[in-house]
C-alpha cells in the first residue's frame, strides 16, 4: 500500500481508476476540474476520458455506457448538475447497469461559482445516494465505496467533495488497483431501458421502498461515525469538512460531546442518527451550504417525539451562507458548549491595505476584445451581456463592460429579451469559445429563428481558461492528448444563417474597432469572432517600455486596467516582467511614447 | 507536534508550487501533511493563499487564526492581509516588493510597500525581509521568487526543512528544464 502525496481532486480519480471505471466524462468547472485531468493521468489509456461538450452530454455518455455494463465517472461542478439535472432525474428512474458515479464538487464561499446550491440537497431531490468526503483520503476511500453501492443498488450515486477537499493535498493511503472489467455490452430490455409514465410510476414506488433500505445501509456504513460523549447532554453533528473544524476547535478543551459524522446525508442513516440523539438534550449541526442533516435530524425528532432541541442554521445559531473557518466553528462551539475561545482579532494600527480583486492578466486579448467593443459603441445606447468564464472579469473598472451574467450561455438569450423590450438599444453579447459549445449554440439558433436583433461577440482564445486550460470541441484536442475533430465556430454560426460573420485579431485594434462598428450598423443577428489565444498557451513578445515622450496623462491606466502598468511618480510604468508585449497601449498612446525594448534601445 | 505554514501572495506568483514543495519535503520526512489553496478565479490577480500543515496528527487543512508558526508572504500587503494567522512567536518571511493592483492605481489612493513594511517591522518580532527581486534578477527569471522565498523560509530556520531538502524536492516536483534556475535561487535566496 503506497502512500501517496495527492490533491483531493486527485484521490477522487484514483479511487475511481482503483475502482475500475471504463469510462469517464466531464465538463471544467472550478473545483472539479482535476478529477477528470487526474482520470486521464492514472488511467494510462485504459480508461476511455472525455471533455464532452456540456454536463448534460456528459452524463448521457456515460449513461449509455452504463446501460452496456461499464463503470462509469461523471464529473462537474454544482451548477453542471443543473445542466445535468434533465438526464439525471430521468436516470434516477431507470438506473444503471454497471456502476455509475457522479462527481458534483460544491464550492462554499462561494469561491469560484455564481450560487452555493449544495448537492446533497438534489440527491435528495433526485432521490439518490449521496457521498459527502471530509478529506481527500476519504475522497478516495468514498470513490470505491460509491461503486460498490451503485452496482448493489443499480442507481447512480452521487459523490460531493467541497472545495477544501478538492484542492486540499494530503497523504493518502492507496490500495492495489482493480483492473477494469470488459462490461457486458447492452441487452435489449425495453422494460427496463425506455422510460414510460406507467414505468415511471413502478419505479417511483421500487425507489420509495429502496430508499429507506439504504438508509438502514449506510447506518453501518464505516464512514459515518457515532463517538460517544462524555458526561454533557449535547451533541454535535457533522457534514463533510465541517467535522475537520470541530476537531480543530475542541482539541486541547475538556468538553468531549457526541459527534456524530455524516458521509451519506442521504439516505439519510436513521438508525445511527438515533443512536446519536438518545440521551441528548441539545444538538448542534455543523454542515456548509443549506441546512440538510439539520432537517434530517429535526425530521427525525419529529417522527420518534425526541425532546431534542436541533440547533443550527434555521435557528440562527451558526451562519447560513459562506465557508466555515475554523474561528467560525469555534464561534457556534463556544456558544453551545460554553468554551471561551480567544480568537485573535486584526491589529487595529493596520495601515490601509490595497483592495485586490481578480483581473483580466497582462497581455489578456479579451482587455483588448472588450476596449474594441467600448470604443465603437461609443456615444450610442448599449447594454452588454456577458457571460461565464475568464472574461466576466471584464466587469472590472476600468473597461466596465460587462452589464449582465447570469449563467453558461444566457448572455446570448438576456440580450435577445432585452432588445424586445428596449428596441432603440445596441445589445451586444459576449460569449467565450468553450462557453459557445457548452451552451451557446442553442440561443443563437433562438435568435436566427426569431429574428432576433443582438451582435454577438464571440471572445476565442482557444481554450477554457477559467478552469486551468481544458480542449474544447474548437481545439480538437482531447484531454488525453489524441486528436479529436476540430470545428469552426464560423461555420455554425453561418450554419444556422448569420449573415454577417467576421473573424477579427482583437490585437489588431483598428481592424477590430471597424469590424464592430460595422456590424453596429446593421440589424439583425450579426457576429464577430475576436480570435487571439490565451497568453498561458502563448509565449510572450518583447516587452514594452516608456520613454521620454510620456506626458503623464495616464490614458493607458485609466483605460485598459492592465496589471502590467502602475503608476510612478505621477507618470505611467511597466513592469516588465509582467508585460506580455500585446502592444494595445502603445496602441493608444496619444504621445507614441510605448515602445517595444529592442526599438527603444 | 504540528507545523502550519501560511503562504500568501497574489494569483501568478507560484504560491501553489511553494506550498506543494514544502508539503511534499514533510512528507518524505515521513509526516502527514495537509494542505488547502486557492486555484480559481482568485489565481487571475487577487488574493491567494496556502495553507500547510505538517505532523502527527493534522485536523482541518485551514489554520486557525494565531495558528501559523511561519507566515511566508511573496508581498507586503498580502503578508499583513493574513498577520493574524502567525503565532506571536512564530516567524514572518516577507518579499519586499509591492504588486501594485490596478485599481490602486486608479483609485487615488496608491499603495506604496513602505509603510506595510514599517507596520510589519512594528509588529512582527521575527521578521524576515527578502528582496525577492534581486534573487530573480540574478537567476534570470521572475518565476523563481516562490523557491527565492521558500529558500530564504528554510534559512531562517523555521521550516525544519534543510536546504538539501528542498534541492530534493526541487528535483523531484518541478520540471527538468526549470532545475538549474531554481537550485541557484536556493543558493543566492
Amino acid at each position: 500500500m503506497p502512500k501517496l502525496f495527492l490533491m483531493g481532486n486527485e484521490a477522487a480519480a484514483l479511487g475511481a481508476v482503483h475502482a475500475g471505471v471504463n469510462l469517464a466524462a466531464g465538463y471544467p468547472g472550478t473545483p472539479s476540474t482535476e478529477i477528470l485531468e487526474s482520470v486521464a493521468k492514472f488511467g494510462g489509456g485504459s480508461v476511455y476520458v472525455e471533455w464532452s461538450v456540456n454536463e448534460k452530454a456528459a452524463l448521457e455518455v456515460a449513461a449509455g455506457a452504463s446501460y452496456c455494463g461499464a463503470r462509469t465517472l461523471v464529473t462537474m461542478k454544482q451548477v453542471g448538475l443543473n445542466v445535468a439535472s434533465d438526464p439525471l432525474m430521468s436516470l434516477a428512474y431507470i438506473g444503471v447497469k454497471g456502476g455509475m458515479v457522479i462527481a458534483v464538487a460544491d464550492d462554499p464561499g462561494p469561491i469560484s461559482s455564481q450560487t452555493e446550491q449544495d448537492t446533497r440537497l438534489f440527491a435528495r431531490f433526485a432521490k439518490l445516494p449521496v457521498f459527502d468526503p471530509s478529506s481527500p483520503e476519504e475522497a478516495y476511500e468514498m470513490m470505491l465505496d460509491a461503486f460498490e453501492y451503485s452496482e448493489k443498488y443499480a442507481t447512480p450515486v452521487l459523490l460531493r467533495p467541497t472545495t477544501r477537499v478538492c484542492h486540499g493535498c494530503a497523504s493518502v493511503w492507496a490500495r492495489e488497483g482493480g483492473l477494469a472489467k470488459k462490461p457486458e455490452g447492452f441487452a435489449r430490455d425495453p422494460a427496463r431501458w425506455v422510460i414510460f409514465p406507467r414505468t415511471a410510476y413502478m419505479n417511483h414506488l421500487k425507489i420509495e421502498r429502496r430508499n429507506p433500505e439504504i438508509g438502514e445501509d449506510f447506518s453501518s456504513y464505516r464512514f459515518n461515525r457515532l463517538e460517544k460523549g462524555k458526561g454533557a447532554k449535547k451533541g454535535i453533528a457533522c457534514s463533510g469538512i465541517s467535522r475537520a473544524y470541530a476537531a480543530e476547535a475542541l482539541e486541547g478543551t475538556a468538553a468531549e460531546p457526541a459527534v456524530l459524522s455524516v458521509a451519506t446525508p442521504h439516505p439519510f442513516p436513521e438508525r445511527l442518527a438515533l443512536e446519536f440523539l438518545e440521551g441528548l438534550e441539545e444538538v448542534l449541526v455543523l454542515e456548509e451550504l443549506d441546512p440538510v442533516v439539520e432537517r434530517e435530524l429535526i425530521c427525525l425528532c419529529g417522527k420518534r417525539r425526541l425532546d431534542v432541541r436541533v440547533r443550527g442554521k434555521l435557528d440562527g445559531s451558526v451562519q447560513s451562507a459562506g465557508e466555515y473557518s475554523v474561528e467560525s466553528v469555534k464561534r457556534a462551539l463556544g456558544e453551545f458548549l460554553g468554551l471561551n475561545y480567544d480568537i485573535p482579532k486584526e491589529p487595529d494600527n493596520m495601515p490601509q491595505l490595497p483592495a485586490r480583486p481578480p483581473v483580466l492578466c497582462a497581455g489578456c486579448p479579451h482587455r483588448a476584445s472588450f476596449y474594441a467593443v467600448k470604443l465603437a459603441a461609443k456615444g450610442k445606447k448599449a447594454v452588454f451581456s456577458g457571460d461565464i468564464g475568464c472574461y466576466t472579469l471584464g466587469n472590472a473598472r476600468p473597461l466596465e463592460m460587462v452589464d449582465t451574467c447570469l449563467c453558461m450561455g444566457a448572455g446570448l438569450t438576456i440580450a435577445q429579451g432585452m432588445h424586445r423590450i428596449e428596441p432603440d438599444a445596441l445589445n451586444f453579447a459576449f460569449i467565450g469559445d468553450s462557453t459557445f459549445f457548452a451552451s451557446g449554440i442553442t440561443g443563437v439558433v433562438n435568435a436566427v429563428y426569431n429574428r432576433a436583433d443582438i451582435i454577438i461577440i464571440v471572445l476565442d482564445n482557444s481554450t477554457t481558461a477559467m478552469t486551468g486550460h481544458q480542449p474544447h470541441p474548437g481545439t480538437g484536442l482531447k484531454p488525453t492528448g489524441e486528436a479529436g475533430t476540430k470545428i469552426s465556430i464560423e461555420r455554425v454560426l453561418e450554419a444556422v444563417g448569420v449573415p454577417f460573420v467576421r473573424t477579427v485579431n482583437p490585437l489588431e485594434l483598428e481592424e477590430a474597432v471597424s469590424a464592430v462598428r460595422e456590424a453596429a450598423e446593421m440589424s439583425g443577428v450579426r457576429a464577430v469572432v475576436f480570435r487571439s489565444p490565451c497568453i498561458a498557451l502563448s509565449k510572450p513578445s518583447p516587452a514594452y517600455w516608456i520613454t521620454d515622450k510620456c506626458i503623464g496623462c495616464l490614458k493607458c491606466v485609466r483605460e485598459l486596467g492592465c496589471p502590467a502598468i502602475a503608476v510612478e511618480n505621477g507618470r505611467a510604468a511597466i513592469e516588465k516582467t509582467l508585460c506580455f508585449g500585446c502592444s494595445l497601449c502603445a496602441r493608444i498612446c496619444p504621445a507614441g511614447a510605448i515602445v517595444r525594448e529592442r526599438e527603444g534601445k | 507536534m504540528t507545523k502550519s505554514i501560511l503562504i500568501c501572495g497574489v494569483g501568478g506568483q507560484g504560491t501553489v508550487l511553494a506550498s506543494r514543495l514544502a508539503a511534499s519535503a514533510a512528507m518524505d520526512r515521513g509526516l502527514s501533511v495537509r494542505t488547502a489553496e486557492t486555484i480559481g478565479m482568485a489565481q487571475r490577480g487577487g488574493c491567494v493563499v496556502s495553507h500547510v500543515r505538517m505532523g502527527d496528527k493534522i485536523h482541518s487543512p485551514l489554520i486557525p487564526l494565531g495558528g501559523a508558526d511561519v507566515v511566508i508572504g511573496f508581498e507586503p500587503a498580502e503578508a499583513a492581509r493574513c498577520l493574524a494567522y502567525l503565532k506571536a512567536e512564530g516567524t514572518m518571511v516577507v518579499n519586499a516588493k509591492a504588486v501594485k493592483p490596478v485599481v490602486s492605481a486608479l483609485s487615488g489612493a496608491p499603495y506604496e510597500a513602505g509603510p506595510v513594511l514599517d507596520f510589519l517591522k512594528a509588529s512582527v518580532k521575527r521578521l524576515v525581509i527578502v528582496d525577492g527581486e534581486g534573487v530573480c534578477a540574478r537567476c534570470g527569471s521572475p518565476k523563481v521568487l516562490n523557491i527565492a522565498l521558500l529558500a530564504a523560509a528554510v534559512k531562517a530556520g523555521c521550516l525544519d526543512m534543510t536546504a538539501e531538502e528542498l534541492r530534493d524536492a526541487i528535483r523531484r516536483r518541478v520540471d527538468a528544464r526549470f532545475h538549474e534556475m531554481n537550485l541557484l535561487a536556493v543558493d543566492l535566496a
